[in-house]
């Protein structure tokens, strides 16, 4: 039994993916705090789509991966923040177009041009293989740099967060916090793309905070606990998709779904109504 | 425009705001001296809170000028409604928010843990400083709101509805406690549509409605031509241990006479 689970930790590709998932879970983990508290669920959700689009055409023209999607990631979280901070068309309609254009341009190059350089079906779905030292490299260096903004920024995203009229009036360029904010969750995506897929990037930035929300009304301990779940969600939810054969995002989401089940039974309605949207 | 008065914290002259096409404000000349206690008082949609964002240097005039005194400190409490009460924070965590400037660790300063607890202490809360901030009675979360503004030591509270959606007693409690606050030196001004538990009990009145309808005390603005003014509707003002009361067109109704007198 032992032997079958320590099994894969032989072959190098999956300590890659193994390493990439849990630094993946625990990044999307502690941004989703902030997703989940600013009710941006919807916005990391049309992102990774979004980026999906940039995906497509680095991957047709050649262009380096993190560069190419990278900037159109990272033009997609401004365009939103601006989208949504004006607030004279509806956000969440701006936003439904923003970003399903996008990845229908990404559906759409593919079709027409083949599948060239990445792999389609990872970039949706996720996926261990070809995950390479680099990688893993990309996803510590990442996660290191968000961990130093939210540390060094938590009070400003605190504020920010959770009233940013009062925020603007103490003095804080809410508009600066929030651009940042989308730059972090865009480089996320970015990094977390190849394991977690774009399709379900948004299940693993909105459970772990669910998750903590729900057992914790602390706020620091809210990061911490979102960080961890992510990190165990992506540990034990890479495992599960080698031994029951099938790709690392849908893995990492049922275990994430699993964890929101059993916190479910034991705080009841408790913990779902710490989670209810503010009016 | 002229320099603001020795005194004068903010000045607002011919200000005009709005939102799109329909002005919200419109020729608003206001003066905020550091003695004032002032009331802002109109229907819904009035611009009361619009004026207080611009008093507060969010929302920017779109004609007109507003002069603040430089480094003019200002707290800010917003309406309760507007708070989100499933945001995971404990009073004290709260407070310390308004702490913007100079530390950047998370945690807490003893410095600053010190000033959170007096400032609990003298709003009569400081056992509350562990709890949630939805565990709390409507008059504790308003309290944590003005604790909150007053850690930046401010010279000018601005407070948007204050009471709204609190009992009576608690109401009481509100308002003496601004009372103290103001006699310690604090220039306040909030917005209520309170006219009678709130409005008449001020030193002074604003009365709104996107335009200004009278200012003054309430004893002079509490006038049935400046509420019709401002509220479109005529009223009844009473007067009762030399304070004034208002009476709307509904309680003099007909109908309702026609039922007390029935009850009766």
């Amino acid at each position: 039994m032992m032997d079958e689970l320590l099994r894969p930790f032989a072959f190098e590709f999956f300590r890659n993916g193994l390493l990439v998932a849990t630094f993946a879970g625990a990044l999307c983990g502690l941004i989703g705090v902030y997703v989940v508290l600013k009710g941006m669920s919807y916005i990391g959700h049309g992102l990774s789509h979004a980026i999906f689009g940039g995906f497509a055409a680095s991957a047709l023209l050649g262009v380096n991966f993190a560069l190419g999607a990278g900037t159109w990631g990272i033009a997609s979280a401004l365009m939103i923040n601006g989208v949504t901070r004006r607030r004279v068309i509806g956000a969440d309609a701006a936003i439904g177009v923003i970003t399903t254009a996008s990845f229908a341009l990404g559906l759409a190059l593919f079709a027409i041009f083949g599948r060239r350089g990445q792999s389609f079906d990872a970039a949706l779905f996720g996926s261990i293989l070809g995950v390479s030292r680099e990688d893993v490299w990309a996803i510590v260096v990442v996660t290191a740099m968000v961990a130093a903004i939210v540390f060094l920024a938590y009070r400003k995203l605190l504020f920010t967060t959770f009233d940013p009229e009062v925020a603007e009036a103490s003095g804080i360029s809410t508009a600066r916090v929030d651009a940042l904010l989308m730059l972090v969750l865009a480089i996320s995506i970015l990094a977390t793309m190849q394991v977690l897929g774009v399709t379900l990037i948004a299940a693993t930035l909105v459970i772990p905070a669910t998750v903590a929300r729900m057992v914790t009304n602390s706020f620091p301990r809210m990061l911490l606990v979102a960080t961890a779940i992510g990190a165990i969600t992506g540990f034990v939810g890479m495992n599960l998709s080698y031994h029951l054969d099938v790709q690392s995002g849908p893995a990492i989401v049922l275990v994430g779904a699993t964890l929101f089940a059993v916190a479910f039974a034991a705080t009841g309605a408790r913990g779902l109504r710490r989670t209810a949207e503010w009016p | 425009m002229t320099a603001l008065g020795k005194s004068e914290l903010v000045r607002l002259d011919r200000v005009t705001c709005s939102y799109g096409e329909a002005p919200v404000l419109v020729n608003i000349d206001l003066s905020l001296s550091e003695d004032l206690f002032t009331g802002i008082v109109g229907p819904s949609g009035s611009g009361k809170t619009t004026l207080l964002r611009v008093m507060l240097g969010t929302t920017r005039p779109v004609a007109g000028t507003v002069a603040r005194q430089p480094r003019l400190r200002v707290g800010y409490v917003p309406q309760v409604e507007s708070v989100n009460w499933s945001f995971p924070v404990t009073v004290a965590e709260c407070v310390l928010m308004a702490r913007t400037g100079g530390r950047v660790l998370p945690w807490r300063s003893r410095a600053e843990r010190d000033r959170v607890h007096e400032i609990l202490q003298r709003l009569g809360i400081e056992h509350l400083a562990r709890r949630h901030i939805r565990e709390l009675s409507g008059g504790q979360q308003q309290r944590v709101f003005i604790a909150r503004a007053l850690l930046s030591d401010p010279q000018l509270l601005l407070m948007d509805e204050p009471t709204s959606g609190v009992d009576v007693r608690t109401r009481h409690e509100i308002l003496h406690l601004l009372g103290d606050l103001h006699r310690d030196g604090l220039a306040i001004v909030l917005t209520t549509h309170d006219l009678n538990g709130i409005a008449a009990h001020l030193p002074h009145l604003v009365c709104l409605n996107t335009q200004v309808a009278g200012q003054g005390r309430p004893q002079d603005v509490l006038t049935p031509e400046v509420l019709e003014r401002t509220y479109g509707t005529t009223m009844e003002i009473l007067e009762h241990a030399g304070m004034p009361i208002v009476l709307d067109r509904f309680e003099r109704s007909a109908d309702l006479v026609e039922l007390r007198r029935n009850r009766a």
